[in-house]
């Protein structure tokens, strides 16, 4: 017999932790029934989800009229936009999925995120597509715009096209867009009215030209409120304040009712404009302010050294800060714009058919009468499809700038 | 070179007028404020003049006029012969009742989903995660036509209303709860509980010095709970009649009748406002508590706090200072928010304003009223949270 404390022997086997604490059902019992506490409320709480996805997933498959949505998908995706003039419309998604897949080719990390769900969102419109009255064109067009995302991410990641054309084709694609949904007259090209601009259409320009216009006011307005001199501080503070104090809606009424008496006589701005004026002016205040943020984050230390090797002011603003400052703010600026699309939404108001708004229309005719919940979720889905995207890329940016560990 | 002590000073240079900082300085604010307040006249003129021409006003006097309109539901009493004035406070009023009950109950909602979203509990800690994800990232305007148009309105007729434990009866006029109804021996009950409370709130304040003394009582929090519910029952018990009863609501042929009803517009909208601030106050909420140092956490349990003291008496109170400001902007955003009314018909301020504007025929003048109450309620709303803020931040040394 040897005194041998049991388990120090080296001969003894090594045992694995007993059966209840590893595998599935040591994950089950520390993270569902660790006390009866902790049992009570995942079985009532796994009922109650249980029977809710039940019904729901019931109610997708059986009940659900998902025709109100497929009939109408051409409305939903451009609303009137006239049928003859489409090719614009696609000539826009080409380039951009062109660009997008460039870019995530170029850059990788969350870029790639958004091409990958700019052409799962193409393909899900083409399987919708499948189903709609919009013909085999219109299917071919959406699968084939999602290959050319893939191949121009494939062919750019050997041969990465440089960050400033990157840039530069982003910034002019949005006037070129449009100048091309417009049309122009001088060259014999028909104009389209933007009050024929609607559905998905219609929410993405107001979004994607709102927050392009508001990015430049918005880091002026920062500067402004940050400047030693008092005359300009006190016109930026208060131009911030007073439309971060009001309600967006009374922005956009204002703007929608209130802005033709502001103008001389003659000048006419489209109702669409109105609105984009509305939303740069309330995205600019609440840019402005991640802005200064950013700004305040800068340390002292470095606009004195920047002073120090004599650079002017506006250099030091130029050169030193704001370049500091912005990439500390892009995550901050991403979420602005994803409130900014949910809140364009808002336009349905004042009568604009974004997609949102369509969805109404389309439920005021009498044969999809009681189809309210099936509209309403189709457009939460959209939405929630386009934000959760882009939080997630948000959070890949954010590791990838490394704001907060420099 | 003889830059010796004796030397003059050297001498001044003269900097010509448009290097100097403080000449440039007024020269770029003299040429700014210039620019704006061109802009502005140019703006104003052209206003002045399409006013002029459309016959319109900024003065207030339509508020005396007789509004000749009716209101869905009102706070205070309202007719259609009462004035415009009378019409946007009640409107006023109305989006008052939306926003304070909807910020109570969001903060309620949105505090236990951020505790769930910790949760070591993988199905509570999921479910809070799903709910946050879901809510933030739809829009609160298609929330509000799901809940109003798909729900509400698709509930049965009067007919045929849904009637729940409790008694809670539901129907396309909205939810109808019994009300509690005070009985003529409310009185000293008040009294009771107002007793109740108070010895409550002294015998707290009596422990927390007691225990900043070192001498603490034990079972505190007890023997307040004991006061606040022995005083008002043995008040109960003495009356000579109950002094509230429940009044329910009784199904009549056309509506419900007593009770306290809701109509499906405040329903939705207040639910609407909650569910989607609830989802933004959760994440300030675990935002907060994760910014606790977990050194915190695990000095309180050697110290042997259970888990809820640990939650209650540390990690909260420290959470607080972090919740505060960006709590206050989703106060402030649920208020704004508030104006989504118009979309689904609730008489909210914003709503009632656009009626009166179309009624008067004076945009202008009802506009620039309506935009400057948000204005002021939101400088103020913030003030106060500034200054309650001050007072829960560290006073540091």
């Amino acid at each position: 017999m040897t005194a041998e404390v049991p388990g120090f022997g080296a001969d003894v086997p090594r045992l694995p932790p007993p059966v209840t604490q590893r595998g599935a059902v040591g994950w089950l019992r520390q993270h569902l029934f660790r006390t009866w506490k902790d049992t009570l409320l995942t079985l009532v709480l796994g009922v109650v989800l249980g029977w809710l996805l039940y019904q729901l997933t019931l109610w997708t498959f059986t009940s659900a009229r998902w025709g109100v949505i497929t009939d109408n998908l051409r409305l939903f995706l451009i609303g009137l936009y006239p049928a003859q003039e489409a090719w614009r419309i696609w000539l826009c998604l080409t380039s951009l999925s062109l660009l997008a897949g460039a870019t995530a080719g170029s850059r990788g990390g969350y870029a790639r995120t958004i091409a990958i769900w700019l052409m799962a969102g193409q393909l899900t419109v083409a399987v919708l597509a499948v189903f709609s009255p919009m013909g085999v064109v219109a299917i071919l067009a959406l699968v084939a715009n999602s290959i050319l995302v893939l191949v121009a991410q494939m062919a750019t990641r050997r041969h990465p096209v440089r960050s400033r054309w990157l840039t530069t084709a982003w910034l002019a694609s949005v006037p070129l867009t449009m100048l091309l949904l417009h049309g122009i007259a001088a060259v014999g090209m028909p104009v389209v009215d933007p009050d024929l601009w609607g559905g998905l259409l219609l929410t993405f320009l107001l979004a994607s030209i709102s927050m392009v216009l508001s990015f430049p006011v918005g880091v002026l307005l920062a500067l402004g409120r940050r400047s030693r001199l008092p005359a300009i501080r006190l016109l930026c503070t208060t131009f911030i304040e007073v439309v971060r104090g009001v309600p967006l809606v009374t922005l956009i009424f204002l703007a929608d009712i209130m802005l033709p008496l502001f103008l001389p006589d003659g000048v006419d701005l489209d109702r669409v404009v109105r609105a984009i004026g509305a939303f740069t002016l309330f995205t600019a205040a609440y840019l402005a302010e991640n802005v200064r943020g950013g700004l305040q984050a800068i340390p002292r230390g470095q606009i004195e050294a920047a002073q120090a090797i004599g650079l002017s002011g506006m250099q030091v603003d130029r050169f030193i800060v704001l370049p500091q400052a912005l990439r500390a703010v892009i995550p901050a600026n991403v979420g602005l714009f994803i409130s900014l699309l949910k809140d364009t939404t808002l336009v349905v108001i004042v009568g604009l058919l974004d997609v949102l708004g369509i969805g109404r229309a389309v439920l005021a005719q009498p044969e999809w009468l009681g189809t309210s919940f099936e509209v309403y979720a189709f457009v939460a889905v959209v939405f929630f499809g386009l934000s959760y995207t882009m939080s997630h890329a948000s959070y890949r940016l954010e590791a990838a700038l490394g704001v907060g560990r420099r | 070179m003889s830059a010796g002590p004796m030397s003059l000073p050297p001498k001044p240079v003269r900097v010509p007028p448009w290097r100097d900082a403080r000449i440039r300085g007024l020269a770029i604010q003299a040429a700014v404020v210039l620019a704006v307040a061109i802009a502005v006249a140019i703006l104003a003129t052209n206003l002045v003049g399409s006013m002029a021409e459309r016959r319109l006003t900024f003065e207030l006097d339509y508020l005396d006029n007789t509004a000749g309109f009716a209101i869905g539901e009102a706070v205070i009493s309202y007719s259609a012969t009462d004035s415009y004035g009378q019409a946007l406070l009640v409107g006023f009023l109305n989006t008052l009742l939306v926003t304070v009950l909807g910020i109570l109950f969001a903060t309620i909602l949105g505090l236990v989903v951020g505790v769930a979203r910790l949760s070591g509990n993988w199905l509570v800690n999921r479910i809070a995660y799903g709910y946050v994800e879901i809510f933030r990232n739809t829009p609160l305007l298609v929330q509000l036509f799901i809940i109003y148009f798909a729900v509400f309105l698709q509930l049965p007729p009067v007919a045929q209303t849904m009637s729940l434990p409790g008694p809670v009866y539901l129907n396309q006029r909205g939810i109808f709860l019994p009300r509690p109804e005070p009985t003529g021996s409310f009185a000293p009950f008040a009294v009771g509980l107002a007793v109740g409370l108070l010895m409550a709130i002294v015998l707290w304040r009596f422990g927390v010095r007691r225990a900043a003394g070192g001498r603490p009582i034990r079972r505190v929090s007890w023997l307040c709970l004991g006061a606040l519910l022995v005083i008002p029952a043995l008040a109960w018990i003495t009356a000579p009649s109950a002094p509230l009863v429940l009044d329910p609501p009784i199904a009549g042929r056309f509506n419900l009748s007593g009770g306290l009803g809701f109509s499906p517009e405040f329903s939705a909208l207040l639910i609407g406002l909650v569910l989607y601030t609830a989802a933004f106050i959760a994440e300030v909420v675990r935002g907060g508590i994760q910014a606790v140092s977990h050194g915190q956490v695990e000095a309180a349990r050697a110290i042997g706090l259970r888990n809820g003291q640990v939650l209650r008496l540390v990690v909260l109170p420290q959470a607080l200072r972090v919740i505060i400001p960006p709590l206050t902007s989703q106060y402030l955003n649920l208020a704004k928010n508030s104006t989504l009314a118009i979309a689904i018909g609730y008489p909210d301020l914003f709503n009632v304003s656009t009626t009166v504007a179309n009624q008067t025929g004076q945009p202008v003048a009802v506009i620039t009223l309506v935009m400057g109450v948000y204005l002021v309620v939101s400088l103020v709303t913030s003030l106060v949270m500034n200054l309650y803020n001050r007072k829960v931040q560290i006073r540091e040394r």
